[in-house]
């Protein structure tokens, strides 16, 4: 291999954005008709790489080489041109069309008239789902296809172009396995074309499957790759999680109190299924797991905004159903939600009426706000939390994420909740910020409040967890205490695989 | 990707460009005659003003909570055939909240399908559009409407009488226009209208009733039209089943005029006031420096591009559009 | 706003089994309900019904592919009527005097080259400044409206061209000339969108812009096509009606844009684009006509109709909300 020229190359890559250095100078090469796997925890840098790769973001140093041409890349559609192309994990299809229509978005054969020449389109499109070996055929509607077939007329587009390299990012998420094997044929068969691939991927099994080296990042740098034949599971987690966690394993030096939240059976159709676990006040509970593993959707039923489909929620020992958001505050459950700008904030208005929304009626003085106390609330949870704002009159929108992740804390703070669920309370957040909401976290908890924290992110976990719940494919797969877990009996029960070795 | 990148003054200029405008129209005509600032034009305007303006302050809410209501302006005939009907069979004391109960019903079915079984407003409100218009004309039988005895009634005194010196239609838009600014800017509900219509997931992650608000909206919204109906049918004793026709989008734009978003989450019943009063304003300038009346529309028409286009730039920094 | 879906169910063609129960509705009440001995699927009734419905349907095509690309467009009902005084009053100009009936074509070129031209003139302003479809066409639509005021006050414009009568109620193979109009737009547009790089394009921007965009498709100049194309439209819908009534009013075609609107909805278009079929808009231009006739025909009040029809398309929207409910597993926001 090594007397080969590299397929894609990347030199000394360096991106950065206020604060972070998201990329320092990363560099590899994929050789055609290699799978080269790319490993690194959430926030390692590789989405952004891959959007550096894709020509959504320009670095600010660095050289990529596709072929021996180095390449500089504006766009998506230059990405394509160059030879690059992108199997997204959310997909970009116009479902309405055909999967031929879909293929060639864009690049539909003409005639004349501005007509389309379908027999062309249908020709070319054949060929290309003759290669992929699908049960599907060209003017299917996409929207009538499985997600898997779907993802399959992603594949099908990097086909049209004479790739040079193809990268997969997360592509069996939401497979099944049948469907993965069809995957599989069809990244042997491009590795048969001569065409480098690059696999992003938390799945060990997948990894060990199909690839031949795998590189990995860490904290936006380059740590090494390994030959896959030549490797284990326990030397690749070394590498991604890399130092002695100076994060103290934190078992609680308080008490920990009754029991506040206790889950029996709770299932909701398909999104997971027989969840049992209990928090205590005190106490904070980690839950782990890949994305889609059903971690958000447990929070999201526990805060009234699914319907169960089996099993009971007991709050201090009572059953009890909750109907709504607003019935889950009323009986003391609190969320921060996953997407803090989707669901966490209303960007357009001010830190303090985001901070009192949840109140809102209750801080009446006559019919009206009685603005002066919703300002004593945010002046106490600004100080408390170290909200940087030149005011409580600054639209959310303009904060940084740390300091809109602290309003949306302060908000339900101030609520005075039992129960605290946090869901991925570090995502995109700088690491100063980082591990001042961790450390709020254990205070919380020794506070006397039962915290709930979801996250995709072990060191997030194992610092600030008391248990943790580690789920995989809407079951939870065991349950550790803190003296039980280590890295890699947790990164392995949530691969799904080794749940036999872990338990 | 485009220079055309703004500078200060250019963001100053768009984001009170249509105050700008507004003062220059204002000046221009003042200029072309001196007859446009006399208290007696200017009470005038705003008295002519008033019914659209009534009804503007009730889209509001609606607006601002993210919808649409295109149904106000054949509620507002429906509001006036029916008052003037009932004026003579039931006498005005109990027309006139009868006519509000009705209104009111209509106001919480729109709010009921929009808000708790989530129907796009914009079609629920075009359907209840026509459907309205059907009641109303079912109900006139097709007739045009009129009260018996025009002299004998003391109901012409919300549409045609003067208190304090100023004309009652005016006291009721101002007082409206008070209550419901207040209460949107300064009551807990007011406070999540906003919150539904900037980002209704966020509010309902934040434990808002977002069914409850929007429903409330919509009455909001029935309320100030039956007012519209009540003033319309005390001024002329007599009506069309079409009164109202097409109102909806004057009323519409004069809301978008004072910079609400059709996306909800901005927007202020003081910027609605300014907005419907340079509608009547411009109106009124165009026809006193000799143009047309109905030079006003391309007018109104410019300037709510205008206005929307200016502060769609200052949010994304650029003139023109990205798109390709 | 929300978007609302129609379900694949209404978008393949329930509209003509809606359009089948209310014939035979009407025809079985209409044999005890009628006034007139005549029976409801007469021939000439039927005819006439196609005819009537010719200046909406014209218009209904040319907004569903706005609405398939994604967009809205409010001015119709005045560029309309814009175009229908072009047509009249150009041929009464003097410098076109002495080309006797020379003067129709010409005519008519104006008044579609007027519709044509307010038509780009939106889609321009949508491209280039991004403001909302919704907002650009609703001011079009006071100003365009203004244009018509300002052209001859509140006076109609007349003008009738014999010549023209004669073509505008010409039948030819039982149909007439107005639904010949409808036929052949409905055809062509037909073919734009199904048979076209652009038609397929304007799908697919609809559908999912983003994609589209990263795929390299340009959306401005489609959109602004689109926008033509409905301009266009409005003004052939003016010229077909007009060449036989001959005088116009300056309010003619307003809430149009309404009317227009509800057929396509009916028809399944999804409010959000992407998804959408000319044929079935002609099926809901179809229905609301025959549920016009059909509520005469019975007896019933004419007014009722507007309370039925809009008491229709919400039920139809309410249908497609359950249709698409996932069950207990959807989020409840």
């Amino acid at each position: 291999m090594s007397n080969q020229t590299p397929a894609l190359r990347l030199e000394g890559i360096v991106k950065t954005f206020p604060g972070v250095r998201a990329l320092d100078k990363v560099s590899f090469s994929v050789m055609p008709g290699e799978v080269h796997a790319l490993m690194g925890e959430n926030g390692a840098g590789k989405s952004t790489l891959m959007k550096v790769l894709g020509g959504i973001y320009q670095p600010e140093e660095g050289r990529i080489i596709v072929g021996e041409q180095p390449v500089v890349m504006t766009s998506p559609l230059q990405a394509k041109a160059k030879g690059i192309v992108f199997i997204h994990q959310e997909l970009s299809l116009a479902e309405e069309l055909t999967v031929a229509e879909n293929i060639y978005l864009g690049e539909l054969p003409k005639k004349s008239f501005g007509r389309v020449d379908w027999q062309q389109l249908y020709a070319q499109t054949d060929e290309i789902l003759g290669r992929l070996k699908v049960g599907f055929d060209a003017k299917t509607k996409v929207g009538d296809l499985s997600i898997a077939n779907q993802q399959m007329v992603e594949i099908a587009r990097a086909l049209t172009v004479e790739a040079k390299a193809v990268i997969f990012d997360e592509p069996t998420a939401s497979l099944t396995d049948a469907e993965k094997v069809v995957l599989f044929d069809v990244i042997e068969d491009l590795k048969a074309h001569g065409v480098g691939i690059i696999y992003i991927s938390h799945r060990m099994e997948e990894i060990f499957k199909i690839t031949d080296r795998i590189s990995v990042l860490r904290d936006g740098h380059y740590r090494g790759t390994l030959t896959t034949a030549e490797t284990d599971e326990d030397e690749i987690t070394q590498l991604m999680i890399g130092r002695k966690l100076d994060l103290s394993r934190n078992a609680s030096h308080h008490e920990i109190g009754d029991i506040a939240l206790e889950v029996r059976n709770l299932s909701c159709g398909k999104l997971f299924r027989n969840i049992s676990f209990d928090v205590r006040r005190g106490e904070v509970v980690g839950f782990y797991g890949l994305v889609g593993a059903g971690r958000t959707e447990i929070a999201e039923t526990l805060f009234g905004l699914r319907e169960p489909s089996g099993g009971e929620i007991l709050l201090d020992g009572q059953p009890t159903v909750i109907h709504s958001p607003a019935d889950a505050i009323a009986k003391g459950i609190s969320l921060v939600p996953e997407d803090r700008k989707g669901q966490g904030l209303i960007l357009g208005m001010n830190c303090r009426d985001n901070m009192t929304l949840p109140q809102v009626s209750d801080l009446k003085a006559g019919p009206f706000v009685a603005e002066g106390a919703e300002i004593a609330i945010f002046d106490q949870y600004r100080d408390r939390l170290d909200i940087r704002t030149p005011g409580w009159k600054q639209l959310v929108g303009n904060l940084s994420g740390g300091n809109q992740q602290k309003i949306v804390i302060g908000k339900w703070l101030s609520m005075h909740p039992n129960v605290l669920i946090v869901d991925e309370p570090t995502r995109g957040i700088d690491v100063g910020s980082k591990s001042e909401i961790h450390n709020l976290i254990r205070e919380l908890a020794s506070q006397g409040y039962a915290v709930i924290v979801i996250s995709s992110e072990m060191p997030e976990v194992l610092h600030v967890s008391d248990r943790i719940v580690a789920m995989f494919s809407g079951k939870i797969i065991r349950t550790f205490t803190s003296e039980e877990v280590t890295e890699d009996n947790l990164i392995q029960a949530i691969s799904g695989i080794t749940s036999d070795k872990a338990a | 990707m485009r220079p055309s990148n703004l500078s200060g003054v250019g963001t100053f200029l768009a984001k009170q460009g249509i105050l700008v405008a507004f003062a220059l129209f204002m000046i221009g005509f003042t200029i072309a005659n001196e007859r446009f600032l006399d208290p007696d034009n200017i009470m005038g305007v705003i008295r002519s003003s008033a019914i659209l303006g009534v009804m503007a302050l009730g889209v509001t809410f609606v607006v601002i909570s993210g919808n649409l209501d295109l149904s106000v302006g054949s509620m507002m005939s429906f509001a006036t055939i029916v008052v003037l009907d009932l004026h003579d069979k039931i006498g005005p004391t109990l027309a006139i909240p009868s006519m509000y109960a009705m209104v009111l019903c209509l106001g919480a079915l729109i709010g009921f399908l929009v808000g708790y079984l989530k129907l796009n407003s914009l079609i629920v409100t075009l359907g209840m559009l026509s459907a309205i218009h059907g009641l109303t004309l079912t109900y006139s039988g097709g007739k045009n409407m009129d009260i018996a005895d025009k002299e004998g009634t003391w109901f012409s005194v919300f549409g045609q009488s003067d208190a304090l010196g100023i004309p009652v239609p005016i006291l009721i838009f101002a007082l409206l226009a008070s209550v419901l600014g207040l209460a949107l800017a300064k009551t807990p509900f007011g406070r999540k209208v906003y919150a539904v219509g900037g980002n209704g997931t966020a509010a309902t992650f934040s434990g808002i009733r977002r069914a409850r608000v929007v429903f409330t909206c919509y009455l909001a919204s029935a309320f100030c039209v039956g007012t519209a109906g009540l003033l319309q049918a005390s001024r002329s004793l007599g009506s069309q089943n079409t009164v109202g026709q097409g109102l909806e989008l004057e009323v519409l734009a004069a809301v978008i005029l004072g910079g609400a978003s059709l996306l909800g989450g901005s927007g202020t019943i003081f910027k609605t006031v300014i907005g419907v009063l340079i509608l009547g304003f411009i109106q009124n300038g165009l026809l006193l420096v000799g143009l047309q009346f109905y030079a006003q529309y391309v007018v109104t028409w410019i300037i709510i591009i205008l206005a929307v286009w200016l502060d769609i730039a200052a949010k994304r920094g650029k003139l023109w559009s990205p798109i390709a | 706003m929300e978007p609302g879906t129609l379900s694949t169910f209404l978008k393949r063609g329930a509209i003509w089994g809606f359009i089948v129960l209310e014939l035979i509705f009407f025809s079985v009440a209409g044999e005890y309900l009628s006034l007139s001995d005549k029976a409801f699927m007469d021939l000439d009734n039927m005819l006439l019904l196609f005819k009537q419905s010719a200046p909406i349907g014209i218009i209904a095509i040319g907004m569903t592919i706005v609405m398939i690309n994604g967009n809205i467009d409010l001015s119709v009902g005045a560029t309309f009527a814009l175009s229908a005084v072009v047509l009249l009053d150009s041929m009464t100009w003097p410098i076109f005097a002495g080309l006797g009936d020379g003067v129709i074509p010409i005519a008519w070129g104006l008044a579609l080259m007027t519709g044509m031209l307010l038509g780009a003139l939106n889609g321009l302003i949508v491209w280039k400044t991004g403001v909302d479809a919704f907002i650009v066409t609703l001011g079009a639509m006071l100003g365009y409206r203004g244009l018509v005021f300002m052209y001859n006050g509140e006076q109609p414009t007349s003008h009738l061209n014999w010549t023209l009568v004669d073509f505008a109620e010409a039948q030819f193979l039982g149909l007439h000339t107005a639904t010949w109009f409808l036929i052949a737009v409905t055809a062509a547009v037909w073919f734009v969108m199904n048979r076209t790089v652009h038609g397929r394009n304007a799908y697919a921007i609809g559908d999912n812009r983003t994609a589209a965009i990263n795929a390299g498709i340009r959306v401005g100049p489609h959109m602004m096509i689109n926008f033509m194309i409905i301009g266009f439209l409005a003004s052939l819908s003016a010229v077909v009606f007009y060449s036989e009534s001959g005088s116009v009013n300056p309010n003619d075609g307003e809430l149009y844009e309404l009317w227009v609107i509800t057929a396509v909805v009916l028809g399944g278009t999804k409010l959000t684009g992407g998804a959408g079929s000319v044929l079935s808009t002609l099926g809901g231009v179809l229905a609301i006509q025959l549920l016009r006739k059909g509520l005469g025909h019975i007896g019933a009040d004419t007014e009722t109709v507007n309370l039925v029809i809009g008491l229709i398309l919400i039920a139809v929207l309410f249908l497609d909300r359950q249709l698409n409910l996932k069950g207990r597993e959807e989020l409840r926001i």
